[in-house]
């Protein structure tokens, strides 16, 4: 009569596909709170969820219903002492006709609809605006790569894994030492036997008794089971990361006046997407923020981002300046280096060939990837050429001129297309 | 309160006293447990004659449970995002701990499904298929209401029917378009009810056949309405008076599913599957009170006496009275957390109580229900639970004595006055106006505005016009607005909606205008 069902390992995911519903239709909203958040967060924080609101109207599904006004009559439990034609005065607005604390339990919750993003819909979110291929959008979003790995046997797994050698030699081990005991008294009996019947004739009791015995522990032998569920060893596989090695970023930025809180935003989100590839890739990765107008410092990243400086511009200070801590402090034996630049492509007339001068010797030795990108929309000036120059002769040196954010992807284009093959 | 939680009148007197050996004695539960309880308490079910349908108990895991509920209990639905938003809301809720999930979630299907979450103790997972797969299972078997509107064999299959076919619709024309059209059924869903009239009982093979059948006769019936063809001018004349439709229509998506002049046919479909679940909804509507009652009393009575054969220990009785005494407490309406009254309070208090009159009726009892004190407790309850809604059901047996316990008091809230006034108590005066005063409250179409479409212009520039009946002066919310958008989203062409006092006369009027000719 009774049907008892377990559905505990049913997939429970099953509102997924309607979260992703919701997702979908408020995709507007839900952008401009990841677009915030990225404002808000460190470039080593990326990689996290997000809680988004969403003004309660925009959400509601509205349906016929009363407001307050006109007649009503309601009944409510709990009367203390009032009494038949009592009058009582308005509750402020809000509350229940009958003075009852409808009101209390609306806190802020009512104006927002408030949610958590997790990791992967933050990502995409955030990837949606630099227009990455759906192949480095995956690649991006994956989590940890794991490698399987032998890693001994163990006494349960899938049939197919039996490891035969293995399981023979446990057989036969259990073999000998389950029969050992019947082996070493049959010895005896055999001895004792021989013995016997150089004296006595083969139908003495005795004889016989022997006889009966000796028959009674070969068919003992003979009943322990050739091969046992017991005996049986499974190749074993653990996973194990990717081996992985570290890393170290550089973001060299132009802080002078000319770079706006908007240039800088795009260049935050460059320096993004090149971290998230390099946390794919290393385990350890560490960042260093360097940022120059006509002087060059190391800062943190709140001030990389914040402060704000005015004055020329000397790149080769910056250069100069990285330069240095890369042969301080990352020596390139233990240390992939990658350097991403942004700027608005000013620079001192005559520095721009030092520039080139720096890194083609100094720099570019180095390092795995350098990137730069000049955030403007006027002509390019002297930097520019003297970068192409470089461009031309590296293939690991990438820069491009860019408006949007949707510009900054194919100035990695090689970084992820190389890696997409050897992952 | 304690007042109004019913003592146990299977009193220790009773008691056998063979004592058994109880079921369990830990917390933990283990699918032998739950059969051998189940199997008891079906026992004692069959005992107070409790008709039901067969059972089936699904364990799952809280996170399921979530899923559930997003899905109003069902287990098959079809994609919407007002779904995701609800299971987003509950999860969050859940997780910061603002909120314990509901121990039950039963389905109003044959076989009956309950589940049980495997958190539960085992005696809550014995209190959960007392109250579940018995209480409400024999109410949705019994209920005139249930048995009118709903088919519990059928409602499954029809899910899986309108899932598969609203996701062929995506495939077809585009998630976006499927979800605005189901967005505005989904705003007139209230309205997509039959109140009066009996929908016919189908199998998933003749809902299937019917669907493509009536896809093309729908469409024919639509053509002819707007029959462009000039008529004869003496024709002309007898048709001028004929409004259309001939008298209002309560049930605005059947209406717009009909006779909406743009529709395809899929969009009529889908009209279609959002107003028969609206249908097999709107009894869970109309009994809240009594459904919940119901299960209630059931859960307590059977459990106890689970406890007066001996099957259960002291230890189980505390934590089941502890969760009962939880489900049942009416906050009076000083207190800060005072949300109106508590269906389950005022159903197990009305339970027992007609349980109570049957048994040891007062004077006044045989005054007030005489047909009822002193007769046979179980067929009076069983009559109670087969013949009323809420309504009905409370305007009929909520008793002196149960207005006493409860203190209730009406209180006049007319715009008119300054002040509210307390129109009765509970007291000589009061009763009768308290009871009929409640059963009102629990009145859907007094909760709900009542809209009917009035009028389409079927001759000029094919305008709806709604009309709302006002009650007692109560206005519209702002949400006409938007939900008259959606109105005039489905009907493809202007809406209009009036407001019309207790007198007939038209007092405001909303309007949503449609300029293109395909609102889609």
């Amino acid at each position: 009569m009774v049907q008892v069902i377990d559905r505990r390992l049913n997939g429970k995911n099953k509102s997924a596909i309607n979260r992703e519903r919701f997702l979908r239709r408020f995709k507007d909203q839900v952008k401009q709170a990841v677009t915030k958040a990225v404002k808000g967060r460190s470039i080593t924080d990326i990689d996290n969820g997000e809680k988004v609101s969403i003004p309660v109207r925009d959400v509601s599904e509205p349906v016929f219903g009363h407001s307050h006004g006109g007649v009503w009559e309601t009944v409510h439990p709990g009367n203390q002492d009032y009494i038949k034609g009592d009058s009582i005065d308005r509750p402020p607005p809000g509350g229940g006709g009958g003075g009852g604390g409808k009101a209390s339990n609306e806190g802020e919750g009512e104006d927002d609809f408030v949610f958590e993003l997790s990791r992967e819909e933050f990502l995409n979110f955030f990837f949606d605006d630099l227009e990455l291929p759906n192949l480095v959008k995956t690649q991006l979003t994956a989590t940890e790569a794991f490698k399987n790995v032998r890693a001994g046997f163990t006494a349960d797994g899938t049939p197919s894994n039996i490891h035969i050698v293995r399981s023979l030699k446990g057989a036969l081990g259990r073999r000998i030492a389950l029969s050992a005991e019947p082996m070493s008294r049959l010895n005896e009996l055999q001895e004792e036997l021989d013995i016997l019947l150089e004296e006595h004739d083969e139908n003495s009791p005795e004889v016989m008794h022997i006889r009966e015995e000796i028959r009674h522990l070969k068919s003992r032998i003979i009943s322990i089971p050739f091969i046992d569920p017991f005996d049986l060893r499974y190749s074993n596989r653990v996973k194990i990361p990717r081996p992985t090695t570290q890393a170290v970023m550089f973001c060299v930025m132009d802080v002078s006046g000319s770079m706006d809180e908007n240039k800088k935003d795009i260049a935050k989100r460059f320096f993004i997407l090149l971290y998230l590839f390099l946390t794919r890739n290393y385990e350890k990765i560490e960042v260093v923020f360097v940022r120059h107008h006509t002087q060059a410092a190391e800062v943190n990243e709140h001030e990389f981002f914040h402060a704000r400086d005015t004055g020329g511009t000397v790149v080769s200070s910056a250069l100069k300046l990285t330069s240095k801590i890369i042969t301080e402090r990352f020596p390139t034996e233990d240390w992939n280096i990658y350097i991403a630049q942004a700027s608005d492509g000013d620079n001192w007339d005559s520095d721009s060939a030092q520039c080139r001068e720096i890194l083609t010797k100094e720099i570019m030795p180095l390092v795995q990837y350098y990137a730069y990108i000049e955030i403007t929309e006027g002509e390019p000036q002297n930097l520019w050429y003297e970068y192409e120059k470089i461009h031309a002769t590296h293939a690991h040196f990438a820069m491009k001129k860019i408006q949007t954010p949707a510009d900054i992807y194919p100035v990695f284009r090689d970084l992820f297309k190389k890696s997409a093959v050897t992952a | 309160m304690s007042q109004i939680i019913a003592p146990s009148t299977e009193a220790a007197p009773k008691r056998r006293s063979r004592k058994k050996k109880p079921i369990s004695t830990g917390s933990e539960w283990t699918f032998e447990l739950v059969e051998r309880y189940h199997k008891e308490i079906a026992r004692i079910a069959a005992d107070f004659k409790l008709d039901t349908y067969p059972n089936q108990l699904e364990i799952i895991t809280a996170e399921q449970m979530m899923d559930a509920y997003a899905s109003v209990g069902m287990p098959v639905n079809y994609q919407h995002w007002s779904y995701g938003k609800h299971f987003m809301s509950t999860e969050k809720n859940y997780k910061r701990g603002q909120m314990g999930l509901a121990y039950e979630i039963v389905i109003n299907s044959n076989p009956c499904i309950a589940y049980l979450m495997e958190e539960n103790s085992i005696t809550m997972q014995a209190l959960v298929i007392a109250h579940a797969a018995f209480g409400h299972n024999s109410f949705f078997k019994g209920n005139y209401l249930f048995r009118t509107w709903t088919d519990a064999s059928g409602i499954i299959d029809y899910l899986v029917f309108a899932k598969n076919y609203i996701s062929e619709c995506e495939q077809r024309y585009g998630v976006d378009t499927v979800e605005l059209l189901l967005d505005s059924c989904h705003a007139l869903m209230n309205y997509g009810v039959d109140r009066y009239k009996r929908p016919a009982k189908l199998s998933l093979d003749q809902e299937k056949a019917r669907q493509a059948e009536r896809e093309a006769y729908l469409q024919s019936q639509v053509n002819d309405l707007w029959r462009t063809l000039p008529r004869r001018p003496e024709e002309e004349e007898k048709l001028e008076v004929r409004r259309f439709p001939d008298e209002p229509q309560e049930n605005i998506l059947y209406f717009i599913e009909k006779f909406a002049p743009l529709l395809e046919p899929w969009q009529r479909e889908i009209v279609r599957i959002v107003r028969k679940i609206a249908q097999y909804f709107y009894p869970q509507r109309q009994t809240q009170v009594m459904n919940e009652g119901w299960a209630t009393f059931w859960h307590y009575t059977i459990l106890n006496r689970l406890y007066d054969e001996g099957l259960v220990t002291d230890g189980f009785m505390l934590e089941f009275l502890q969760s009962h005494t939880n489900v049942v407490y009416q906050p009076p309406v000083t207190a800060r957390w005072y949300n109106g009254i508590n269906p389950y309070a005022l159903g197990f208090a009305m339970m027992s109580d007609i349980r109570r009159i049957c048994e040891h009726p007062t004077d006044e009892d045989k005054e007030w229900f005489p047909d009822l004190a002193g007769s046979d407790w179980l067929k009076s309850l069983d009559f109670a639970m087969r013949n009323f809604k809420d309504e009905s059901f409370i305007s009929q047996y909520l008793s002196p004595k149960m207005i006493r316990d409860f203190k209730l008091f009406s209180i006049l809230d007319d715009d008119h006055e300054s002040k509210l006034k307390v129109s009765a108590i509970h007291d000589e005066d009061g009763y009768r106006l308290i009871r009929h005063k409640l059963a009102n409250q629990y009145n859907l179409s007094y909760r709900e505005p009542n809209i009917q479409v009035y009028e389409v212009n079927t001759r000029g520039d094919r305008s709806m016009t709604l009309r709302h009946f006002q009650h007692n002066r109560r206005p519209l919310a702002n949400t006409v607005h938007e939900v008259l958008k959606h109105v005039a989203r489905l009907w493809g062409f202007s809406v209009r909606l009036e407001s019309v006092d207790e007198s007939g006369r038209v007092i405001l009027t909303y309007e949503c205008k449609v300029e293109k000719r395909h609102g889609f």
